[in-house]
């Protein structure tokens, strides 16, 4: 994926969620750390753009819900959460780069209910890789990319590295 | 980031970035306290055990929280309700409680040196909460927490620690620390509250508050401890307040944004005066709820990976 289909891929998400939650009342974007910020960021933007309305954003580090803190070797670098708006009764968009196993969402989804209770949570995620291990589906997806389990799918934004792309890689070769 | 360390027995074993590392990430756990559910599962099912052989409110207070906010079980076990009052050697109540399973020990001793002995016996990490007269490395680092967020960074600031030095295991954590990250220290108070010697720490020596106060960015007041007033340190707490409380009239030369601490307990009017204690410079209760985050962060970096205790 380069930055072209990346940025019409968030162009189409973004109508999709104000088609889907029928405008912008009560709606919110919440990122995951990292990528997923700089998605909701971008969505946040797009928004702005067809609605002139800019719409609440939090930021989400899952760090502390993680479910293999134990097991790695190396602690995960904590960041700051900062949801400054409350969730309550709001419709709550998630955003993340990549869907993999559900783990992340899972915690992101613990994470986000210690805020409050919000109406409804949504998902957005720029790529989908398939190989679930929980029950989780999106609601928004930018692009289906096939993979298999031991190849790392790597997306790239200029806001966190040089330039927008997707890049899969097969860790066999 | 990680800590070479399974224990944080002193900041003289730390290095400079791994006292940044903690200080970032205690950053972090301060906005998991402003939350209405104060509670992250992350220490879920892990122990922490509060061995306290000496009085605290604060500090044993700030560890009970700061584990219960990451879900670990805590236990707070006090001299007077332990089987030491029946005569059982320090080593043997480690072995104890360590027969038990906990994830991390927290210790408190009046002898220096107490935590060290018990860390190096037992495989669970020791952090130790105040040793005689020796370190008590979360108030220090809790200390630097406060300072950086009042002026962004550590390097180049200059602080005076007053009071008794020689007794004082706030003061030599303190040091260690703030010297590692590029502060200047000078350290005040009467003679005989100060070792000989002292300059070979790295810091300098004053006996003058006010020329003291008006050179610093920070000036941290220690705890005059009543129980050593028969030591014959200073002649009365009259003469000791006139020399060295803080008062206002003796901050007349100091810089205008000067922070002024105190690691607690206060004795109000001997070592601080009350409207200083309670002016617009103190920032004595930000300690208090840094305190917290802090030590979230170092149960976090301890206890957070590696331990095969997971579920």
């Amino acid at each position: 994926m380069n930055a072209d289909e990346m940025n019409r891929a968030i162009t189409r998400i973004a109508h999709e969620i104000l088609e889907k939650n029928k405008g912008t009342q009560d709606l919110a974007l919440v990122g995951i750390r990292t990528r997923g910020v700089v998605l909701a960021n971008r969505l946040r933007d797009k928004i702005k753009d067809i609605e002139k309305t800019t719409i609440d954003l939090g930021i989400l580090d899952i760090t502390l819900y993680r479910d293999d803190l134990a097991t790695g070797k190396d602690k995960p670098v904590l960041r700051d959460t900062d949801i400054p708006f409350p969730i309550d009764g709001k419709k709550v968009v998630l955003c993340d780069d990549v869907l993999f196993t559900g783990r992340t969402i899972r915690a992101a989804i613990d994470a986000l209910v210690d805020f409050g209770r919000p109406a409804q949570v949504q998902l957005a995620v720029l790529i989908d890789r398939g190989h679930r291990e929980l029950p989780f589906r999106p609601d928004y997806v930018g692009k289906n990319i096939p993979t298999s389990k031991d190849m790392r799918v790597k997306v790239q934004m200029t806001e966190e590295d040089k330039e927008d792309q997707v890049i899969v890689i097969d860790s066999k070769g | 980031m990680n800590l070479v360390n399974k224990d944080i027995l002193g900041t003289e074993q730390l290095s400079r970035e791994e006292i940044e590392g903690i200080l970032d990430t205690a950053v972090s756990f301060k906005e998991v306290s402003t939350r209405q559910i104060k509670k992250v599962p992350t220490l879920r099912g892990r122990t922490i055990i509060n061995l306290f052989f000496e009085a605290s409110t604060r500090t044993r207070t700030s560890f009970e929280i700061a584990g219960k906010r990451l879900s670990a079980d805590v236990i707070n076990i006090s001299a007077s309700t332990s089987s030491t009052v029946k005569g059982e050697s320090l080593l043997d109540t480690a072995y104890n409680l360590e027969a038990m399973n906990p994830d991390l020990l927290i210790v408190r001793h009046s002898v220096s040196g107490a935590p060290h002995m018990i860390a190096s016996h037992i495989k669970c990490p020791v952090i130790n909460a105040g040793d005689g007269a020796h370190e008590h490395p979360t108030q220090a680092l809790l200390d630097l927490l406060t300072i950086r967020e009042h002026t962004q960074q550590l390097t180049g600031l200059k602080v005076a620690i007053v009071g008794d030095i020689a007794h004082s295991r706030v003061a030599r954590s303190n040091i260690h620390a703030m010297l590692k990250c590029g502060m200047e220290v000078i350290v005040v108070g009467p003679p005989t509250m100060i070792p000989i010697g002292m300059e070979c720490l790295g810091v300098r020596v004053l006996h003058n508050l006010e020329e003291a106060v008006s050179q610093v960015d920070v000036v941290m007041m220690l705890r005059i401890q009543l129980e050593r007033q028969n030591e014959g340190l200073f002649p009365s707490f009259r003469e000791y307040s006139n020399l060295f409380c803080l008062t206002a009239d003796k901050l007349k030369n100091s810089r205008k944004d000067i922070l002024i601490m105190h690691p607690g307990p206060v004795n109000r009017g001997i070592e601080i005066a009350l409207d200083v204690m309670e002016g617009p410079h103190s920032v004595i209760l930000d300690q208090v709820n840094n305190g917290v985050a802090l030590r979230m962060a170092l149960m976090y970096l301890l206890l957070g990976g590696s331990s095969e205790t997971d579920h």
